[in-house]
């Protein structure tokens, strides 16, 4: 039977306890994950606390809050802090989501995790450094979905027309904030990430090929038509309980899948 | 493309740091709406053009506007860009440039057809056309008729359906993107020239000296100069610091716009579109207090005019909430299919923010810092000027400025809510067109100066290695908090004074700034003290323009001189700082009082009245 050996210092082992901060009465325990590239050492977890009179809400108020008051070296994304941008997308006791808009009181644990937040980068990704994952990739297969307005007819001089009904039938996909949330979620992009495209990609080649205003269809569908890029999604669903606005990438592939079965008959 | 590996250049502490060297006709610091509309023009136009972003584009701060972006389609109802150019010039308080309104409102229409051509997926109406909600401000008949309906709206996630539709077209062109890299200086020469910028690489600390025969600063705002924003964590205004430090002023600082609806506590954005759609406020009494204070427009009336009444109420005593401290805002009359369509996001916003459903309860709001009308002045092409030897309209060759890092100056001491996006586009186009004008694709570039990599270098030498005893976080939430504190809605002398001493302390203060991290990779320690360098100039010269501002104009509202003065001040305050000394200098310009064109005239100055 094949043996396998996990690379040095993958193995995650246990980091720095912090001190409890002096005085404080409401505290939460974060385990957060830590790696840093410039050194040779495993990664870790480290152990921070909390004061939660003196944070806001959010997870990533408490962040935040460690940044400012603890430990400087803690490193990851953000920006918009109301779930717009799509920087701070992580992992919050097991479950993707942004941090800006996961409830410190949401997360809390399980079994020996009980009553801790564990925060870890979004799973499956290359890491830079301690939260911040490596989305080249990610966004590379976005923009392999050419996502843009394709016509051919001579454009009007105001705007293209398009009917309440037909603009309807982007609502659920234009919104995609590009977190990446979905796909790292996704079993089977773990597995075959570097050709399948992955939900987040697939929900947004969607939005272009139902917009009324485009007219690339079949274009769209042949850059599509492979074993791997469309057809390793086996409705999981993890991207669909994953997305942090609500949206179904599971179902928009559903249908682009119906497209190239209609297409055909 | 001409690049040169690991050229070493002088050891600072006793480390080399490598810099990769880049050329490209233009170089665009920037990927929200203005950095990539420009990016896309001067791609078009055949020049060599490279986009740096500290951000991946789309988490740009564009993504997180709501309500709209103005233009007279007259899709609703009659319009005309007379009428938008009247309205921007009151909404200005008269400090608005109109030669640049006038380029602004009459190239608006255009700008926002050719976004739609590229896919922004604007609510419609019956007909199919683009949608148009009411906002504040934007009005008929040269203020005389009814509210118009000229914000054009992809339900309330205008500016993420703008932004996202940019970079797919950024990506249509084959852009050169340079993302997650953080600019850190300009690289002025001899003569006064911009000559390119020079970047950090995030994910590997190393550095890379962009020559270029145009830089174009699209760096946004400063909204995180004070405590309470619906800025980003990243809106810190880089480009304004870079321009400051490069011996260049800035303009019109004094004005920050507080948007009358950021979520109590929270600071989150509710979009003025929400009062478009017929949302109103009410004060402890459950009194529509807006019409008191502008009969005719009401909730409608221009932000510092909301904010500012908003601020009556609570001082007042008519406050809601436990320390009757905020305001609410209603939208649970509305028809819930109506929310569910046209205000979706505010809706999940309210929920989340403030634990409100939005078709039950109020939801509690206070005017939050939002917006800075002050920036780096331009010309309407987008080139940077300056003032030299008395000639205010000195131009400054090799640079240029675009969307809310800019000061055009088209929003004058008040910018009306839906004219920052058309302002991204119409002027990112601008640059790109002026771009093509001016410079020749591929055209041989100088040598740089010997030193054009010194002061950026030694900037992030200095922070990387700063073993001060004030943490970067400390001395920024001093900043913020004297901000929030001392130049808000309301400003006294006295409270500007004492502003003036304790923002000059803050700033003397990062001689003892100490920074923890010292790697290279991924340091956002070092950028987050990088950052705040570049805020706290801006801090400064915020602060000293309102004291030096004894009048009360647009957002600049000065208790002890409550009336607009036009004699004396109907002119732009400019701003210089000697970062080593850590003084301010001040001086103004004149305000443009001559339009575009004969098509119309110059908007006179009178009462501004809602």
């Amino acid at each position: 039977m094949a043996e396998f050996n996990l690379p040095q210092n993958s193995r995650l082992v246990e980091g720095k306890a912090w001190p409890k901060p002096a005085g404080a009465s409401k505290l939460t325990e974060f385990k957060i994950y830590r790696w840093n590239p410039d050194d040779t050492e495993n990664p870790r977890t480290d152990t921070y606390f909390v004061d939660r009179e003196d944070c806001g809400p959010m997870v990533l108020d408490a962040l935040i809050w460690i940044k400012s008051k603890i430990d400087p070296t803690l490193t990851f994304r953000r920006s918009c802090r109301e779930g717009i941008c799509g920087s701070c997308a992580m992992n919050m006791d097991g479950k993707n989501g942004l941090a800006c808009t996961t409830g410190i009181d949401e997360c809390g644990g399980t079994g020996k995790n009980s009553g801790r937040v564990a925060i870890y980068p979004l799973p499956h990704m290359p890491v830079i450094k301690d939260l911040v994952p490596d989305l080249t990739r990610f966004y590379a297969q976005h923009a392999s979905i050419e996502p843009w307005l394709k016509t051919t007819s001579p454009a009007p001089e105001k705007e293209w027309a398009q009917e309440k009904g037909d603009r309807e039938k982007l609502d659920g996909l234009y919104e995609c904030i590009l977190c990446a949330c979905c796909s790292t979620s996704c079993p089977s992009y773990w597995w075959n990430g570097d050709r399948y495209l992955g939900p987040a990609a697939l929900l947004q080649a969607y939005r272009w090929l139902i917009d009324s205003r485009d007219e690339a269809t079949g274009e769209r569908l042949d850059n599509l038509e492979d074993p791997f890029r469309l057809y390793r999604c086996h409705t999981i669903m993890n991207c669909a309980n994953a997305c942090p606005k609500g949206l179904n990438p599971a179902k928009a592939i559903a249908e682009v899948k119906k497209m190239m079965v209609t297409r055909q008959v | 493309m001409a690049i040169t590996k690991s050229r070493s250049i002088p050891a600072y502490a006793g480390q080399a740091y490598p810099i990769t060297d880049h050329t490209f006709d233009v170089v665009v610091v920037g990927a929200g709406g203005a950095g990539l509309r420009a990016t896309v023009g001067c791609s078009q136009a055949g020049l060599r053009t490279a986009c740096i972003s500290k951000v991946f584009p789309t988490r740009s701060h564009t993504v997180a506007a709501q309500g709209g972006v103005a233009a007279s389609l007259g899709n609703m109802g009659k319009d005309t860009w007379q009428w938008h150019m009247y309205d921007t010039v009151k909404g200005s308080d008269w400090l608005g440039d109109q030669d640049a309104i006038e380029y602004l409102v009459r190239n608006a229409p255009a700008a926002v057809y050719e976004l739609e051509h590229w896919g922004v997926p604007f609510s419609r109406t019956e007909d199919g056309r683009i949608y148009q909600r009411p906002f504040g401000g934007m009005t008929t008949e040269f203020g005389e008729g009814p509210p118009a309906q000229r914000t054009c709206a992809a339900a309330d996630r205008t500016g993420h359906a703008m932004l996202h539709t940019l970079y797919g077209q950024a990506l249509r062109y084959n852009t050169e993107f340079f993302i997650e890299y953080f600019a850190i200086d300009l690289i002025m020469d001899d003569d006064g020239v911009c000559r390119g910028v020079i970047a950090l690489k995030l994910d590997d600390g190393t550095l890379h000296r962009f020559r270029s025969k145009m830089a174009i600063m699209a760096t946004g705002g400063y909204g995180r100069a004070y405590f309470s924003a619906t800025s980003a964590h990243t809106c810190t205004g880089d480009g304004g610091g870079m321009v400051l430090r490069a011996g260049l002023p800035l303009q019109d600082m004094e004005f920050v716009q507080f948007h009358p609806t950021g979520i109590y506590g929270a600071g989150c954005l509710i979009t003025e579109g929400a009062r478009g759609e017929g949302g109103y406020l009410t004060n402890s009494e459950g009194e529509r207090f807006m019409e008191r204070y502008a009969p005719s427009a009401k909730d409608l009336a221009s932000r510092d005019v909301v904010s500012r009444s908003m601020t009556m109420e609570i001082r007042g005593g008519r406050g809601v909430g436990k320390n009757k401290d905020h305001i609410y805002l209603h939208l649970d009359h509305l028809d819930p299919k109506i929310l569910h369509e046209r205000l979706p996001g505010i809706s999940e916003s309210a929920k989340i923010f403030a634990g409100v459903d939005v078709t039950r309860e109020p939801i509690p709001v206070l005017p939050t810092v939002h917006y800075n009308m002050g920036g780096i002045p331009t010309n309407f092409h987008g080139e940077v000027l300056t003032k030299v030897d008395g000639n205010p309209d000195t131009v400054v060759p090799g640079l240029m400025a675009i969307g809310e890092a800019a000061c055009v100056s088209v929003h004058g001491a008040n910018r009306l809510g839906s004219n920052s996006l058309i302002d991204l586009v119409v002027f990112g186009r601008a640059a790109g067109l002026r771009c093509a004008e001016i410079v020749t694709p591929g055209e041989k570039q100088p040598e740089l100066p010997a030193n054009s990599a010194d002061l950026a270098l030694t900037r992030l030498d200095k922070y990387r290695n700063a073993k001060g005893g004030t943490p970067t976080a400390d001395l920024r939430g001093r900043m913020q908090k004297t901000m929030q504190d001392n130049c808000a809605v309301y400003r006294t002398g006295e409270t500007l004074e004492e502003g003036h001493k304790q923002i000059h302390e803050v700033w003397a203060g990062i001689t003892d700034i100490g920074t923890t991290d010292r790697s290279l990779i991924w340091n956002s320690d070092l950028i987050e003290t990088l950052e705040f360098d570049n805020l706290i100039t801006q801090a400064v010269v915020t602060m000293d323009s309102a004291l030096n501002r004894p009048e009360s104009r647009g957002a600049h509202a000065r208790e002890d001189y409550p009336n607009r003065d036009d004699k004396d001040w109907m002119k732009h305050t400019l701003s210089w700082i000697d970062d080593e000394k850590r003084t301010v200098t001040l001086d103004d310009r004149p305000v443009h009082t001559y339009t575009l064109s004969n098509d119309i005239e110059y908007i006179k100055p009178k009462a501004r009245v809602y």
